[in-house]
């Protein structure tokens, strides 16, 4: 099947990709747009060669060894931005979308396209911050690959990194597990990295103490892994943030998802800069934060589990899944009220007022 | 913020849903002006905590909502030049014109910025003096005083390449077509606060006068609105039509002096079309005679462009609480947050868009 094939009367309401015929920047943002894009134009002219269940990493059985596989591009604006830079998330991305699936993360590749008239300086830090993170991690980088655009073509630096890592026997861990009565989890304050790079973007900048939180979270799925309970879920709330990564989670499992937002873990300098923004902190972009599904019972035990990592210390339970509402996320607000948590559409805006 | 933080205190917020619920004894209607009270309500579900019978219906107060298709595409037009460097505030990006949105064309190579200020276009203005910079001023009176602080700027500090595209829109005389419409249920405003803080309160007692409606100035965190909610049932019980200002840490009466003396200069009052309600005399400024060379829709010729809304959309009738959004044939159809069709299914602050997300729960609950 080539493009020219593809069905464009076939694509349905209520949210037809036809609306716009050439990419947007929604069709990156993590959303309902992204979904469709992959669904709806990938996935079909990829034909029977694709093989995807859509997860942050794909799982597949060589010789006998579960190996998880995943790669990801990082094109962030700024290149630099408080507490880290595209470095750090190209290393730390893909390791976490191979932890996501309880594996332990062993090589990586990074693929570099530069735009033509970039400063070697630049590429330097960039380089430098990508070795520094791959050490951290503990994560060989054993291949790669480097082309030049012309200026005008490319911005600066993108970087493109995929991974394989090793899965324990007897771990299961992927988005349709999710059960009635699991817990939902959180490893920590949600919303800070989105917010340390949107504090200094053009037209902007605001001053805040935020630095991004981009970690590498194996270690701590490892110490969750270790309680022996059976975690269902895990999952990186990155783009979309915690609304997108809990929607997707809820339709894969075909089961409600009800979140106390009392309960979630938001720093103060996240809601204030949400509130001045518009911008709700659950569709706000995490690097260093997991979400888990465990099963309830041993709900205590994983977050004690959690809270001894360095980078669990703030994990608390944020909400369950329920046998109401399927495939939506609904939170119970702060005055006793419910609210729909929907997923983002496109691209986070700050609203006018 | 620990100032804002009091005011969303849940044991407070309970005890004024008790003094609600105690004062309340018939049904009453009311409508919160402003987008941003809307966006509170559903945020924090206050709507769901109402006596029975208590019935928000959320107004005209969104001002990504209310912009006209006409000006949206007048936007497109100047967006697409090459020479222009397009800004606008985030969530205007994505509103549909008759064709495409900014998105669009930001996509076919239109170079088109988000910015938080005006007078950060202002600023990319001075930086890019080889590129005509223009700014998408569109707002009720919140945002117009910082529009007209960015013109007095240009013009004072000699900026040519700056210009204005203006489509500023006025609360009262929004508040008066919706009295005036023979089939209005509204009995009562929650006025917006931050609206006040500009332009004080003098012009809201004639319209309680005039339509017999309690007017409540209110303010936008939850204790704020269940205040002014509970004072407008106190009132409308009362069968009092009184202005009442429930947002006094905000809003003078006198409004700020400074503000409403740079409007004067800058704008003029004209008439506006309002997305989905059509034109009301008097409800919206231009620029005034004396900075008409920063006017973009004259610089770039755009005057000539006439657009026609959706004739299928009733968001003027959901607007005014004459139907609910689903009763709208094209609800979830044509229309969706997605590909809105009127003002109310734009933003997410609007009725059918909230409604569009709400109601999906409520359908699942049914099953």
């Amino acid at each position: 099947m080539t493009p020219n094939d593809l069905d464009f009367e076939g694509w349905v309401c209520p949210a037809p990709l036809r609306d716009t015929p050439a990419i947007v920047m929604g069709h990156g943002g993590g959303g309902a747009m992204s979904g469709e894009l992959i669904e709806q134009l990938f996935l079909p002219a990829f034909g029977s060669a694709a093989r995807a269940d859509l997860g942050d990493s794909a799982l597949v059985t060589v010789d006998g060894a579960r190996l998880a596989f995943s790669t990801d591009s990082f094109v962030v604006k700024p290149m630099f931005f408080p507490g880290g830079s595209i470095g750090d998330l190209a290393v730390n991305g893909t390791v976490n979308d191979l932890a996501m699936v309880g594996a332990t993360p062993l090589f990586l590749s990074t693929a570099f396209i530069l735009a033509e008239g970039t400063e070697l300086a630049e590429i330097g830090r960039v380089a430098t911050a990508i070795g520094k993170a791959a050490e951290a991690a503990g994560v060989q980088l054993v291949t790669g690959d480097t082309k030049v655009v012309d200026s005008g073509s490319g911005d600066g630096v993108y970087v493109n990194t995929a991974g394989i890592g090793v899965v324990p026997a007897g771990v299961d861990i992927n988005p349709t597990r999710a059960t009635v009565g699991d817990a939902v989890l959180v490893s920590g304050d949600i919303g800070v990295h989105g917010i340390a790079v949107m504090s200094c973007r053009e037209g902007l900048e605001f001053g805040t103490t935020v630095v991004s939180d981009t970690a590498p979270l194996h270690g701590l799925v490892a110490d969750m892994l270790a309680t022996g309970a059976d975690v269902h879920v895990l999952r990186d709330p990155t783009r979309g943030g915690v609304a997108a990564t809990l929607n997707e989670i809820a339709r894969a499992s075909r089961v409600g998802i009800e979140l106390v937002e009392a309960d979630l873990p938001v720093p103060e300098t996240v809601r204030d800069a949400c509130g001045l923004l518009g911008l709700d902190p659950l569709q706000v972009a995490n690097e260093g934060k997991l979400l888990a599904i465990v099963p309830a019972d041993r709900a205590e035990e994983v977050l004690d589990a959690m809270r001894r990592h360095p980078l669990g210390q703030g994990a608390r339970r944020i909400g369950s899944c329920v046998a109401d509402h399927p495939r939506m996320v609904v939170a119970r607000t702060g005055l006793g009220g419910t609210r729909v948590v929907d997923l983002p559409i496109g691209e986070q805006l700050p609203r006018i007022c | 913020m620990k100032y804002l933080d009091e005011f969303s205190n849940p044991e407070l917020a309970r005890k004024l849903l008790d003094q609600i619920h105690a004062a309340t004894t018939q049904p009453w209607a009311m409508m919160e002006v402003c987008g941003g009270q809307t966006h509170s309500i559903i945020r924090h579900g206050i709507d769901q905590l109402l006596p029975e019978g208590v019935e928000m219906i959320h107004g005209p107060g969104c001002p990504v909502c209310v912009t006209p298709l006409e000006i949206i595409d007048k936007a497109l037009a100047i967006a697409e030049r090459p020479e222009v460097i397009f800004c606008s505030f985030g969530d205007m990006l994505r509103v549909p014109g008759s064709q495409k949105d900014l998105f669009t064309i930001k996509s076919q190579g239109g170079d088109v910025r988000v910015v938080y200020s005006p007078l950060d276009a202002l600023k990319l203005a001075r930086e890019n003096p080889d590129r005509e910079v223009v700014f998408f001023g569109i707002g009720f009176e919140t945002t117009a005083p910082a529009n007209a602080m960015t013109v007095y700027q240009a013009k004072r500090l000699n900026v040519p390449n700056f210009s204005l595209l203006v489509s500023h829109v006025l609360v009262p005389p929004a508040i008066a077509a919706i009295m005036e419409s023979p089939t209005c249920r509204v009995q009562a405003f929650l006025a917006a606060g931050h609206v006040c803080s500009v332009m004080g309160t003098a012009e809201y007692p004639p319209l309680t006068e005039k339509y017999q409606v309690p007017i409540v100035v209110t303010g936008f965190e939850p204790l704020d609105i269940l205040e002014g909610i509970r004072r407008t049932v106190v009132q409308l019980e009362a069968g009092r039509h009184e202005l009442e200002n429930a947002y006094p840490r905000a809003v003078r009466a006198e409004g700020n002096p400074a503000a409403m003396e740079m409007l004067r200069d800058v704008f003029e009052v004209t008439d506006r079309s309002w997305r989905g309600i059509g034109m009301i005399p008097g409800s919206g400024w231009k620029l005034s005679e004396r900075y008409a060379d920063f006017d973009a829709e004259q610089r770039f010729q755009v005057t000539d462009i006439h657009t026609d809304e959706s004739p299928i959309c009733r968001s003027g009738e959901v607007l005014q609480g004459l139907i609910k959004p689903h009763e709208c044939a094209a609800f979830g159809k044509e229309c969706t947050p997605r590909n809105p069709l009127g003002a109310t299914m734009v933003s997410s602050e609007g009725a059918c868009a909230a409604y569009y997300t709400y109601r999906r729960l409520e359908l699942v609950e049914a099953r």
